[in-house]
């Protein structure tokens, strides 16, 4: 077994642009459920929003690398807003069932074959990246071990992921912060002081939706493709998972989650594979052990939600349940 | 407001790490039986990630206009670079593994055909069949010249679809009256009741793949969903209750043991669609409406299943003593029902419901795969919050309106891949004018 390489790959995942998109896709999970203790069972949803929204107006129509994000984001918050008019008002589990079933909603509607000139159905998209990879200012090269394409989206990703970690910070410590977090202890008691927190729900969940879409694009410009089948349910489970990992009402919390979450993946793969090609486990094949781990994560969530809801950096008075 | 856990003890905790370790042994237990079970059953032994094994299939039945068999004819699948060939079993069947759902040409090679038989006229050979989100897609060839392929006669197209739609909406009540039950009772959001559907499927594919009489091995799979929700409640939520958890922590905590479980089954079973036996069955006509066997009889199963629990929860001293409980526990246990046993009991029965629920709905599909039960959870949270969260009328009245409703949809021209999202979008909608659903009433809105 070459534990050299295993920790080297699992070190890799650190950084990588998998774990910046996660990273700031459970930010806004922590800007709805941690600050504001809004149940979004959708992030999923939001990422598909943005990753498509970003890659149909780039290949259908056409618009430069700028306009196409604008339009992601737009397509992200007018969807937050669709959301949030039947549900903020309602307790906290219909907005769960709500929100799952719109990001099932998204994906069948990619998925669909009435739509396979847009969407590429069950295929997805491809090739949209090129106005991005345009901008790299940086030479063909080696940095790092890597080429320049992979610097360039790694550099971009966590320069992303390091401002709306700093913005969302800002916002928390803001005025309008503090409110969001009265409405997770105790909404009547923001109502009575004059507040509308229908309001404040809405632009919570319009800005962590806007993070979830900004993270669905750095998930597929690395890839250079976008297929529905990344954006199941289970996706935000893993999200929920990471943000447990990190901490809900921290910003740090989401990095040091998603970080955790890729690198035991990478770690319990890279050794799993390599007990079983050194014939030391002998009950289990690849497609198992791949199956284990999420089976592992799965454990793993139920374990953090019983034993250590505030996960690592987290503090037990700021939880957003009772 | 918020409960401490600070106060928990150290043996409590051990008590409650062995109880998770316990729910997932007794899942893994439970499963294990179908490792040796599922090569037993299939041509091919285990599912196995190898390159001629495909998780998705093209499939259909060769019968000529005298409805007998056509052995031996060469159907060819095509799409890009991949070619998938089959030639037509002694009773006219035949499958094509494909490796992606998407558009292929189908072709049937007119030169194998027996003497005598001809493709009908207007049957286009080769010709471009689509599928997604189905794992078998099933194409028919016609022959002869006795046979005509004209459009369906729409009243006739509707009533079928109907009475379709009835017995689905009827299989879905069954997981769906469970979900309700729990949620009434505890107040859980049981994110992990899809994986109760799957394992009645799972579980009934097991044992006969044992051997075992069919009837021997529905009643197990049922026994087994029934042992599943008692594990479930004894190991894991009873615990969480007498803790305090919140119900934001338990959904969520749900949602973990969902993930574990759904890979624990996969892990067993694979990845490939399985069929269970009795599957195919050519549909038959009872008055004006073409129902398949299987259909008809899911639907007079779960409808007399979902009676019987009716004439129990209306009739009975459980019953009664379960209604109290769902209406308030607080109240029930002083008037001197023993609340745990209550829930206890709601949980034996609800997963014995999503189990039978689960074979059906492998009937119905048709296919026993993995994610079969986390497939239609999101129809059963739709039916749920349609009629009303925790009323057990509400979720027959809303399951029966969902299974219709999706059903219904592609009559009216709705694609079929896009069938569920219309279930989905009349759930919302009926959020907005009447968030606590058909039959819910008001306070439980919350």
């Amino acid at each position: 077994m070459d534990f050299g390489f295993i920790l080297s790959s699992a070190a890799g995942e650190l950084f990588s642009p998998t774990t910046a998109a996660y990273a700031l896709a459970t930010l806004g999970l922590a800007v709805h459920f941690g600050y504001t203790g809004l149940l979004n069972f959708g992030q999923a949803g939001f990422m598909a929003v943005g990753a498509y929204g970003f890659a149909i107006s780039t290949l259908t129509f056409h618009v430069p690398f700028f306009v196409g994000l604008l339009i992601a984001v737009v397509c992200s918050a007018i969807f937050a807003l669709l959301l949030g008019i039947p549900t903020l008002r309602l307790r906290a589990d219909y907005l769960a069932i709500v929100t799952i079933a719109a990001a099932e909603i998204v994906r069948y509607i990619v998925t669909t074959n009435q739509l396979t000139s847009v969407t590429g159905s069950a295929n997805g998209l491809a090739a949209f990246e090129g106005d991005f990879y345009a901008m790299n200012p940086f030479p063909p090269g080696t940095y790092i071990g890597m080429n320049n394409r992979d610097f360039f989206i790694r550099v971009v990703a966590w320069i992303v992921v390091a401002v709306f970690c700093l913005l969302v910070w800002l916002l928390m410590r803001s005025p309008w912060g503090r409110v969001l977090k009265g409405i997770r202890e105790d909404e009547n008691a923001v109502r009575s002081l004059g507040k509308n927190v229908y309001a404040y729900k809405m632009q919570s969940l319009i800005i962590g939706g806007v993070l979830g879409a900004l993270a669905g694009m750095i998930f597929t410009l690395p890839r250079g493709a976008v297929q529905p089948a990344n954006y199941g349910t289970e996706l935000t489970f893993f999200l929920y998972t990471c943000l447990l990992l990190g901490g809900l009402g921290t910003v740090l919390g989401p990095v040091v989650g998603a970080m955790i979450f890729w690198v035991v993946l990478s770690l319990t793969q890279g050794i799993l594979y390599g007990l079983i090609e050194s014939g030391t486990i002998t009950w289990l094949n690849t497609v198992q052990a791949g199956q284990l781990r999420y089976i592992l994560v799965g454990v793993a969530l139920m374990l953090l939600m019983i034993f250590r809801p505030q996960g690592v950096l987290g503090n037990k008075k700021e939880l957003a349940f009772a | 407001m918020r409960s401490t856990t600070s106060g928990l003890s150290h043996r409590r905790r051990g008590r409650l790490l062995r109880a998770v370790g316990a729910v997932a042994a007794a899942v893994a237990a439970l499963l294990l039986v179908i490792a040796p079970a599922s090569g037993a059953a299939t041509p091919s032994p285990t599912p196995s990630p190898s390159a001629t094994q495909f998780t998705n299939s093209i499939s259909g039945f060769l019968r000529g206009d005298d409805r007998a068999p056509i052995p031996g004819v060469t159907i060819t699948a095509t799409n890009g670079d991949f070619t998938g060939t089959a030639k037509s079993g002694a009773n006219g069947a035949w499958t094509i593994g494909v490796p992606t759902q998407g558009t292929y040409e189908v072709k049937l090679d007119e030169s194998t055909l027996p003497q005598g038989i001809k493709l009908a006229e207007g049957q286009d050979n080769p010709r471009k069949v689509t599928f997604s989100q189905t794992s078998n897609l099933s194409v028919i060839f016609a022959f002869g010249k006795g046979i005509v392929v004209a459009e369906q006669n729409f009243g006739q197209n509707l009533l079928n679809r109907l009475v379709a739609g009835l017995s689905f909406g009827l299989l879905l009540a069954l997981a769906s009256v469970g979900l309700s039950l729990i949620f009434g009772t505890t107040g859980l959001t049981n994110f992990a009741h899809g994986e109760m559907v799957t394992l009645g499927a799972v579980l009934v594919f097991a044992f006969n793949g044992m051997h075992l009489p069919f009837w021997l091995a529905i009643l197990l799979a049922v026994v087994g969903g029934g042992l599943f929700g008692y594990v479930q409640d004894a190991g894991l939520w009873k615990p969480l209750r007498r803790r305090g958890t919140g119900l934001v922590p338990m959904m969520i905590v749900s949602i973990g043991l969902a993930l574990a479980v759904r890979y624990i089954i996969q892990f067993y079973f694979g990845g490939a669609t399985q069929q269970l036996p009795f599957a195919q069955s050519a549909e038959i006509l009872i008055g004006p409406v073409s129902i398949s066997p299987n259909n008809l009889l899911s639907l007079l199963v779960s409808a007399i299943v979902i009676a019987a629990l009716g004439v129990v929860l209306l009739k009975t001293r459980l019953g009664k003593a379960t209604r109290a409980v769902a209406d308030n526990p607080a109240l029930a246990a002083a008037s001197g029902i023993d609340v745990d046993f209550v829930i206890r009991i709601v949980w034996v029965v609800g997963g014995m419901l999503a189990a039978l629920g689960g074979i059906l709905w492998a009937y119905y599909r048709p296919g026993v795969t993995f994610d079969m039960g986390s497939q239609i959870l999101l129809l059963i949270f739709a039916s749920v919050t349609l009629g009303g969260l925790g009323t057990v009328w509400g979720a027959l009245v809303g399951s029966i309106i969902v299974g219709i409703f999706v059903e219904l949809t592609t009559v009216f021209g709705l694609a079929a891949d896009l069938k569920y999202v219309g279930a989905l979008f009349i759930m919302i909608v009926v959020l907005l004018f009447r968030p606590q659903g058909i039959l819910g009433r008001r306070e439980r809105v919350g």
